[in-house]
């Protein structure tokens, strides 16, 4: 049974069905990228699959439970799926520090000083030990994207759900990003949407191209950048790789 | 029954309180138009004046905006009284309002003035404009249309604070009220009544304003995002 | 001086009742569901429609019209607070919208239930932020129960009165001598405020200022 596992997933706006049946699984620790142009409904599917937005049909399942399914208590699922935003979303009257540890204090419940310890931890694994004591507003883009990261990270989650995590960054900060992300990799399940076509190459172990609301193809790295089955996923390729200059 | 008598008594205390609305309106509106034309001064003096003008004009300013405007209509009718200066409660109460909204009126002045680029000024000096020209010209007509809903705040802000000259013997729409009501008892429904006549012509009022308001829109005159939530201070 | 300490006694409750009434308001207004925001909305405009002495005699003579008997000085905190809750509402409200509503999101995402985004991630943040607009308030409410007068609450401005009425001669001094104890107030709870709101200021944590 797969950890992760999206069936038939559809959910509209108003009249416009944004997702027409999104359906994949994902392994413990195994990292997927999803690609696709602006407006195909990533986002949309990231925020159904935590229940930010529910969808109006299909069913999401994780370690065997439904979430889709309303009498879940869905704050306790969401601790188990770390969510990281384009724009940060740093609780701005918080310290780097703070912003790792309230979590673990409110929601875990555990005490001040293991919550501590434990932002700590998360903090220096995102290379930011000298920063605890910021706000959000003294850190840089890229640094403030490493708090985020540290904060899904620090309420042990199974799988963490990456939403364009380096979009809002200048070029040079990606790279920062990126590691620390990598670094991630076969310790947590990642899913993350990003039009970093280096980083998805090599370290995604599937990649899925959305287009449309629905899944046009997705594979293994090599096969989608060497032989893509799909006339759409060529031509989208293509394009991204003259677009971000990727190999 | 109760309705009927109700409007009976409608019918009988409105010409008093018409009456009364109509002393409160002339209030509001002297108070307004002669608050704003010491507010502009105010605020010019404040911020070209020299030392001692914008000294003075600082001091009236924090003066009247510290203290309550009851507290100045007390000082103007009784307190002047004493010292020989006899004023008539209307009179006493057109003067205070009136200075007393300058001193807010100028603030809102100060604030739009000071939201205009001071490359502005520069920009019209080059011309070859002299100052008072430049104020005059390119500053203040700016500044003006910056400060329109603050402006209308502070006339909705007159018009219920008008309420106040009651407590100096002013006969206006509260004070009516007051009559009426120590004659019958009924102090709750000529009240609401009141509060209902306060209700809709605040409300008018605003409507007024804000249609005046994006007549007079400049397209990218911005009004900066000021003091919706600040109340008159 | 018992008029000076019914004045403080006034503006602190009345200020504490109308905080509390209103930043619950704003969060109903901005989070809660209908008809929350527009019973709020529907008081903000009746209470800022009306005139303060209009309230302090509706609370006043109405509550004892329906059985309610209470003192003037109840009346008056009941009239003020009413009064300033309309006006805070809107303090307290952009405050919150000005909190981006990504930190709620992000709250949620870990896990974190509606509740507790509002009492872990909104109000600390909105209270820092309001606390300009708050001292504001403070300050009007302070002149304001100056105004208690009209229902015979015996505060600074009567027990001037009353000295006035017994002394006329000396009615412009007795006058300046209340002014000036409310402008020291006015002017040291603006000072106090001010530094409350350095010490508490975090940067990059302010509504885009307005002076
Ligand atoms: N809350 C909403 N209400 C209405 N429409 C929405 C909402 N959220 C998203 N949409 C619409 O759904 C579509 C998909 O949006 P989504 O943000 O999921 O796209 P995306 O693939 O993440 O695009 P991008 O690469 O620009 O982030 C868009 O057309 C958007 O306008
Ligand atoms: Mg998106």
């Amino acid at each position: 049974m797969p950890m992760l596992d999206v069936k038939n997933i559809h959910k509209s706006f108003e009249t416009t069905e944004v997702l027409k049946g999104i359906s994949f699984s994902m392994e413990k620790e195994e990292t997927k990228v999803i690609i696709g142009t602006s407006g195909t409904g990533k986002s949309t599917l990231l925020r159904c699959l935590n229940q930010l937005d529910p969808p109006d049909e299909g069913e999401v399942w994780l370690d065997g439970e439904e979430l889709t399914n309303p009498s879940i208590d869905i704050n306790r699922i969401r601790q188990k799926i770390g969510f990281v935003f384009q724009d940060f979303n740093l609780f701005n009257h918080l310290t780097a520090l703070r912003n790792v540890s309230i979590g673990l204090e409110k929601v875990k419940q555990l005490n001040k000083e293991k919550a501590r310890e434990r932002a700590m931890d998360e903090l220096k694994r995102v290379g930011l030990e000298k920063q605890i004591n910021q706000y959000p507003a003294q850190l840089s883009g890229g640094q403030k994207q490493r708090v985020g990261i540290a904060r899904a990270l620090a309420m042990d989650p199974d799988i963490i759900l990456f939403d364009e995590p380096t979009s809002a960054l200048d070029p040079e900060l990606i790279g920062d990003v990126l590691d620390v992300m990598k670094s991630l990799y076969g310790k947590v399940a990642m899913l993350i949407v990003t039009h970093e076509m280096g980083f998805a190459r090599n370290v995604a172990d599937e990649i899925i191209f959305m287009e449309g609301g629905v899944i046009v193809e997705k594979g293994p790295p090599k096969q989608m950048f060497q032989s893509p089955t799909k006339q759409r996923t060529k031509e989208f390729l293509g394009r991204i790789a003259t677009l971000y200059g990727a190999e | 029954m109760a309705t009927s008598m109700f409007f009976e008594f409608l019918l009988d205390s409105l010409p008093k309180l018409l009456d009364g609305l109509q002393v409160t309106f002339l209030l509001t509106i002297v108070a307004i138009l002669a608050g704003f034309l010491i507010g502009v001064t105010l605020a010019l003096g404040r911020i070209y004046g020299n030392k001692i003008i914008s000294g003075i004009c600082i001091g009236f300013i924090e003066v009247i905006r510290g203290t309550p405007l009851l507290v100045q209509l007390f000082i103007i009718y009784f307190g002047l009284a004493s010292i020989g200066l006899v004023f008539s409660p209307i009179q006493a109460a057109l003067f205070g309002l009136s200075l007393n909204s300058s001193a807010y009126q100028a603030e809102y002045l100060r604030g739009s003035i000071q939201a205009i680029p001071s490359g502005q000024m520069v920009a019209a000096r080059t011309l070859g404009m002299t100052k008072i020209q430049s104020i005059g010209t390119i500053v203040l007509p700016q500044a003006l249309r910056i400060s329109i809903p603050a402006w209308s705040n502070e006339l909705i802000y007159l018009f219920k604070y008008t309420s106040i000259a009651y407590l100096i013997q002013v006969r206006e729409l509260t004070a009516e009220g007051q009559i009426i009501a120590s004659r019958n008892f009924r102090y709750v429904e000529i009240y609401l009544i009141i509060a209902l006549i306060y209700l809709i012509f605040t409300f008018i009022i605003s409507e007024i304003v804000d249609r005046a308001e994006k007549r007079f829109h400049v397209p990218g005159l911005g009004v900066p995002k000021r003091a919706s939530w600040l109340r008159n201070t | 001086m018992r008029g000076l300490a019914v004045t403080i006694e006034l503006t602190l409750l009345s200020m504490l009742c109308a905080s509390t009434l209103a930043i619950m308001m704003a969060f109903g207004r901005s989070y809660g569901k209908q008809p929350l925001p527009f019973i709020a909305l529907i008081y903000e405009k009746i209470f800022r429609g009306i005139p303060l002495i209009v309230i302090f005699i509706l609370v006043y003579f109405g509550l004892a019209q329906i059985g309610i008997l209470i003192d003037a000085f109840s009346a008056a905190i009941i009239g003020l607070a009413l009064h300033s809750t309309a006006y805070q509402i809107q303090i307290y409200r952009s405050a919150i919208n000005s909190i981006p509503e990504g930190q709620v999101i992000a709250a949620q995402s870990l896990g974190m239930s509606k509740l507790q985004a509002i009492r872990y991630i909104l109000l600390p943040q909105m209270l820092r932020l309001s606390i300009p607009g708050w001292s504001n308030e403070f300050t009007i409410i302070l002149k304001d129960t100056s105004i208690a007068i009209a229902i015979g609450v015996v505060e600074l401005m009567r027990q001037g009165r009353y000295v006035i009425v017994r002394e006329p001669s000396v009615a412009l001094y007795i006058l300046l001598v209340v002014a000036l104890i409310y402008f020291i107030f006015v002017f040291t709870i603006n000072r106090g405020l001010s530094y409350l709101e350095k010490r508490y200021h975090i940067s990059g944590l302010e509504i885009t200022k307005a002076r």
